[in-house]
């Protein structure tokens, strides 16, 4: 893990590089449909593909609160570039460095962080989404290999990515596997129509009869699910926590200038008291939101046993703020937040959709409550 | 505390039941009787790493080496890891 100073410079690079790389372009990428792959290539090249890997395989070797801090500067600037880090890295990249085995880290890890090679998370089916284990997309031995068949819906990355971490159903339960596109029998077709996360490459993705080899299964059969998609979402939820940040922050960064730039009844529109309102509350819940991810991300670095209950309510909250600070930002801007020349208008839309990935908010409040109707009995 | 202890108090703090409905032995399933689910066995994985000092590795990947507090204590002293003294 590096030192504290050089997560700090590392984290203010990154704050400059999406100044100057991903802010200025994002509504552009939105309407190319596409992250650019130079800007990929860069992103690999600055370590922001791999920021939380250990050095040892290439990575920046953050720990987890700087590495959150690196995801809200992405996020802030766009939050589909944000999403390659979620699944590249967070879902994907974390489950392989906590489950894989050394031949397995050695064989893609490096690859991950060149960025010669993309990865994705493909759990989400056409007909099973937040029933995660009851996926339908099926694997089967045969000999030294499996053979994988099946579909999966909403993948982030799915039109890029070379590798996909494929959940799927079988004799002895849910396996993981590593899926290599080159295996041949992918078929991956670009979702148009999208509310949010236009650029972010998302796919339906088709599997036949794909020959997969023995070794690339993460982990054992029977414990996909238990261990590395549990794994993987943690991750997720936690990359996704900091992504709520980032939406909320950018919108208060928009809602506080264009408060301050433009009048209405010949003043500011900040010297109304309604408007003050709304940017006090817009305020007050993104340091909340700041402070409960920072506090999660020190439960983790320091192995907490809380930490994944910790990790689940930054996420339901900050994706929670996120849509309200949008809406404010929205309102504040008047008929021109509702035009894509001004950013809240995308962040809006985007502010949406972490209410949805990783665990909807209702998944997340049935988990919170259970926790707290334990944590806090008294008698 | 006692190794067993300290995984019964876990357990306990990690409950999807109420303490009152969660009466088991340390021979018990804690996974068949419904008193614990599939992320409790995520974090008990995390939490023997972090505060019995050992490395659950792919091969340890069964459930049943997780499954009680025996096979758990068991599981542990395996490994060459214990509770740290508190």
């Amino acid at each position: 893990m590096s030192d504290t100073s050089d997560q700090e410079q590392i984290v203010a690079e990154a704050k400059k590089f999406a100044a100057e790389e991903i802010r200025p372009f994002a509504a552009d990428f939105e309407e190319q449909a596409a992250i650019p792959k130079d800007l990929i290539d860069k992103m690999a090249q600055k370590g922001y593909l791999s920021a939380s890997f250990p050095k040892e395989w290439g990575g920046l070797g953050l720990d987890p609160v700087y590495y959150g801090l690196l995801t809200e500067e992405i996020g802030k600037a766009c939050a589909s570039t944000r999403g390659l880090i979620t699944v590249h890295t967070s879902l994907v990249g974390e489950a392989i460095v906590r489950w894989g085995s050394r031949e397995q880290k050695e064989k893609w890890l490096p690859l991950m962080t060149s960025g010669k090679k993309i990865a994705c998370f493909a759990l989400t089916e056409p007909l099973v989404g937040t029933d995660a284990r009851s996926v339908q997309t099926t694997y089967r031995k045969e000999g030294a290999k499996y053979i994988i068949n099946g579909s999966k819906k909403w993948i982030t990355c799915g039109c890029i990515a070379d590798y996909f971490l494929v959940v799927a159903g079988g004799e002895k339960g849910i396996g993981a596997f590593l899926v290599e596109r080159e295996f041949g029998g992918i078929t991956t077709t670009p979702i148009k129509g999208l509310l949010a996360g236009r650029a972010a490459h998302i796919a339906e993705i088709e599997f036949e009869d794909v020959e997969v080899p023995a070794e690339n299964i993460i982990g054992k059969e029977g414990s996909g699910f238990t261990y590395v998609v549990n794994t993987a979402l943690d991750h997720g939820r936690y990359s996704i926590a900091w992504g709520g940040i980032g939406i909320a922050g950018e919108a208060l960064d928009n809602m506080v200038t264009y408060s301050r730039q433009r009048s209405q009844f010949g003043r500011k529109l900040y010297k109304h008291q309604l408007i003050q309102g709304i940017i006090g509350d817009a305020v007050t819940k993104t340091h909340a939101g700041r402070a409960l991810c920072l506090r999660a991300g020190e439960m983790r670095r320091d192995g907490h046993p809380d930490a994944v209950m910790e990790t689940t309510i930054a996420k339901y909250f900050t994706s929670k703020i996120a849509m309200e600070i949008t809406i404010d930002a929205v309102q504040v801007h008047g008929g021109n937040g509702c035009y894509n020349r001004y950013p809240v208008e995308r962040l809006f839309r985007e502010a949406k959709i972490l209410e949805i990935i990783e665990g909807t908010s209702q998944v997340q409040q049935e988990i919170i409550s259970s926790f707290g109707l334990r944590r806090y009995y008294r008698v | 505390m006692e190794l067993k202890d300290k995984i019964r108090k876990f357990i306990e703090n990690n409950l999807v039941v109420f303490e009152d409905e969660a009466e088991f032995e340390d021979s018990d399933n804690i996974f068949e009787m419904g008193f614990v689910n599939s992320l409790f066995a995520m974090k008990l994985v995390n939490y023997i790493e972090s505060e019995m000092g050992i490395q659950v590795a792919n091969d340890d990947l069964e459930i049943s080496n997780f499954n009680s507090v025996d096979r758990i204590a068991e599981f542990i002293n395996t490994k060459g890891g214990g509770a740290p003294s508190q």
